[in-house]
């Protein structure tokens, strides 16, 4: 018996579970040679900003054990640039689209999901309050639960599509966070952004990113993501999108039984771009082996 | 393929290469020839291209960019030549013949062939500049454009690949100690005779800096191939941005992508 993948999210239904983690696909076109897009539950695309960003000075991304450091900062052409360009590529894609939105003032977000209020073929939005590679804004307003709290609710009255609040594992307490946002009446979260690393080039005695710190992602961080989706999912009620270090379907399951209802995979793409695929197929057999009917009903079922 | 134009080098999925030969060919020089599967042979490589090929032990996440250096389309046959300077290129360095390794590519804009063959074909003058581990993907270049002026700089007479540029093109040889040809750098070498029309490089940053300004003094047209670090290799994660004059054509923001519109730029197009 083939197991049903579907999962919802907000009253989205997506063929699967799986998508990639935003920054780490773009919007799928560089992707579109090597694999069929469609079998893909979502595309997440890079954040979205109302003007273009230019982004960090090089190096921007190096290796560490087990994963990676990057300072990007959210290089993008602007809102307008997307929609003329990927939003029109996205049209031909049979999967779900969500739109990953950044900005540096309330205002900045604001636009942007403005502006996609009325394009039909974004799904969904994700809420970027969590990166930790620019200076102004974004970070800030992840990290604390008042102005994440406002923000959430800004948002949540100008947006014609659900949204998805992305969150940093940069702070004390998850579940605060997670609780701030549900208040603010998100419709679903996403975790975790990368967390907040830092490499020194001993020989040269220099921080080997322009940007001095970047943020971690990959295997290394898998278990921390585990634990903040748990101890999330343990505080909301509305639905989580896990990501951190997804390598396997294992990774993928694992965060689901903790309590996500989709996942997404980010810095393996890079290691792997069929990855994904290999994922859902390995989830599927998980599911036939296991005698599961519904991938959705192991979402929060470790046994406690 | 216009070195502006990023779609020229959308890639295909990963491949598992086998390893032929693996071979020593100075101090920290090492030469990998790599075999892909019979039906997923590219066509041919472009030089200036590259492929990122991933360490096998899982902690290392990340693909390593390393220039075409000699291509086969017949065999399916792809050369590798770096220098060992990590953990990456270490356990390259450490395959044995008859193992695998993955691959992703060819990616990237290699050198504007047309171009070149058609201002070839009007008489102009090319020299080929490499420097250090900058000179394995000059001599594809070499052997596909023969009857160039080739200019290698090595920091000592511990040479590789001299004698097979030998084969395809008037060379020349600098040493930073002195120890073989010209005494410093390519350009020492440059400086001694006319300045050619086209000049096409790939080496480290300091001389390609000094190419670019020594191209806009003598009216050169000049070709640079820039490195950066990378993650994803095919243009998705913005990590090998290089400054550029003109409005990128992925964000518009002057910050061209070395993987997908790169890594060969006209020198007058980007800002080193
Ligand atoms: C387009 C391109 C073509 C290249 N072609 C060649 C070649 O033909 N021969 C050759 O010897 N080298 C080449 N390099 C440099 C080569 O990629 C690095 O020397 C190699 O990645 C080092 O890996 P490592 O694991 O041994 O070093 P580590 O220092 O352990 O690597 C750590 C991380 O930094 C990255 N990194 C380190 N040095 C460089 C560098 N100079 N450029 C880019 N990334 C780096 C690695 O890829 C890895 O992700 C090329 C680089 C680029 C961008
Ligand atoms: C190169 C890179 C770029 C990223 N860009 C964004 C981004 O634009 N917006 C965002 O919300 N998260 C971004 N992220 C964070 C990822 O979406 C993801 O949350 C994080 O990397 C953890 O997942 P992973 O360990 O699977 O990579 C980026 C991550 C990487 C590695
Ligand atoms: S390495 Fe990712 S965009 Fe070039």
């Amino acid at each position: 018996m083939k197991a049903d993948l579907s999962v919802n999210i907000a009253g989205v239904t997506l063929k699967n579970p799986v998508m990639p983690a935003s920054g780490t696909f773009g919007s799928g076109l560089e992707y579109a040679r090597m694999m069929d897009l469609s079998r893909l539950g979502a595309i997440v695309t890079k954040g979205v900003s109302n003007i273009p960003w230019e982004g960090n000075d090089v190096p921007r991304v190096t290796e560490v054990p087990g994963g990676m450091l990057n300072a990007i900062g959210l290089q993008n052409p602007g809102v307008d640039v997307f929609i003329e360009r990927d939003l029109a590529f996205l049209k031909q894609v049979d999967t779900r689209v969500i739109v990953n939105v950044c900005g540096k003032s309330e205002q900045d977000y604001l636009d942007v999901v403005e502006r996609l209020a009325d394009e039909e073929r974004v799904d969904l939005l994700e809420i970027n309050v969590s990166c930790p590679n620019v200076k102004e804004g974004a970070i800030a307003f992840g990290q604390n639960p008042e102005s994440l709290f406002h923000i959430t609710q800004e948002i949540r009255k100008k947006a014609k599509q659900p949204v998805i609040m992305k969150l940093t594992p940069n702070v004390t307490g998850i579940a605060e966070t997670a609780r701030a946002a549900e208040a603010g009446g998100a419709d679903a979260i996403s975790l975790i952004n990368t967390i907040t690393g830092m490499k020194i080039d001993v020989e040269r005695q220099r921080f080997v990113l322009a940007n001095r710190t970047g943020g971690l992602s990959g295997p290394a961080i898998h278990p921390v993501a585990v634990r903040m989706v748990y101890e999330t999912a343990q505080a909301v009620r509305i639905p989580i999108i896990g990501m951190g270090g997804i390598a396997s379907a294992e990774d993928a399951l694992e965060m689901m039984l903790a309590g996500a209802s989709a996942v997404a995979v980010g810095a393996m793409n890079f290691n792997d771009p069929l990855i994904m695929l290999r994922i859902i197929d390995g989830m599927a057999a998980y599911c036939e082996r296991h005698g599961i009917g519904r991938i959705s009903d192991l979402t929060g079922a470790v046994h406690t | 393929m216009s070195t502006r134009d990023g779609a020229a080098g959308r890639p295909a999925a990963k491949k598992t290469v086998r390893v032929s030969t693996v071979k020593e060919l100075a101090d920290g020089i090492c030469e990998l020839v790599l075999t892909y599967p019979e039906r997923e042979r590219p066509e041919n490589a472009v030089p200036g291209q590259f492929v990122m090929i991933y360490p096998g032990d899982g902690s290392h996440i990340l693909g390593r960019p390393i220039s075409v250096c000699g291509y086969n389309p017949v065999e399916g046959a792809l050369r590798l030549v770096f220098r060992v300077v990590g953990k990456g290129t270490g356990e390259l360095a450490a395959l044995k013949p008859g193992e695998e390794a993955d691959v992703l590519g060819l990616l990237g804009n290699g050198y504007p062939m047309e171009e070149l063959r058609t201002r070839k074909s009007e008489g102009a003058q090319i020299a080929l500049v490499g420097g250090g581990i900058g000179i394995p993907p000059m001599l594809e270049l070499a052997r596909q454009l023969p009857g160039c002026r080739a200019v290698l700089g090595y920091r000592t007479d511990d040479l590789f690949l001299m004698d097979e540029f030998q084969e395809y093109a008037v060379t020349q040889a600098a040493t930073e100690d002195g120890s073989f040809g010209t005494k410093g750098t390519v350009l020492d070498v440059l400086r001694q005779g006319a300045a050619p029309d086209i000049l096409c490089a790939c080496g480290p940053l300091p001389m390609l800096r000094a190419l670019k300004e020594y191209a806009a003094e003598n009216g050169v047209t000049a070709f640079l191939s820039l490195e950066e670090r990378m993650a994803c290799g095919v243009g998705v994660c913005l990590g090998c941005v290089c400054r550029t004059t003109y409005k990128d054509a992925h964000s518009q923001v002057n910050r061209a992508r070395v993987c997908t519109e790169g890594p060969v730029f006209r020198a007058e197009d980007v800002e080193l």
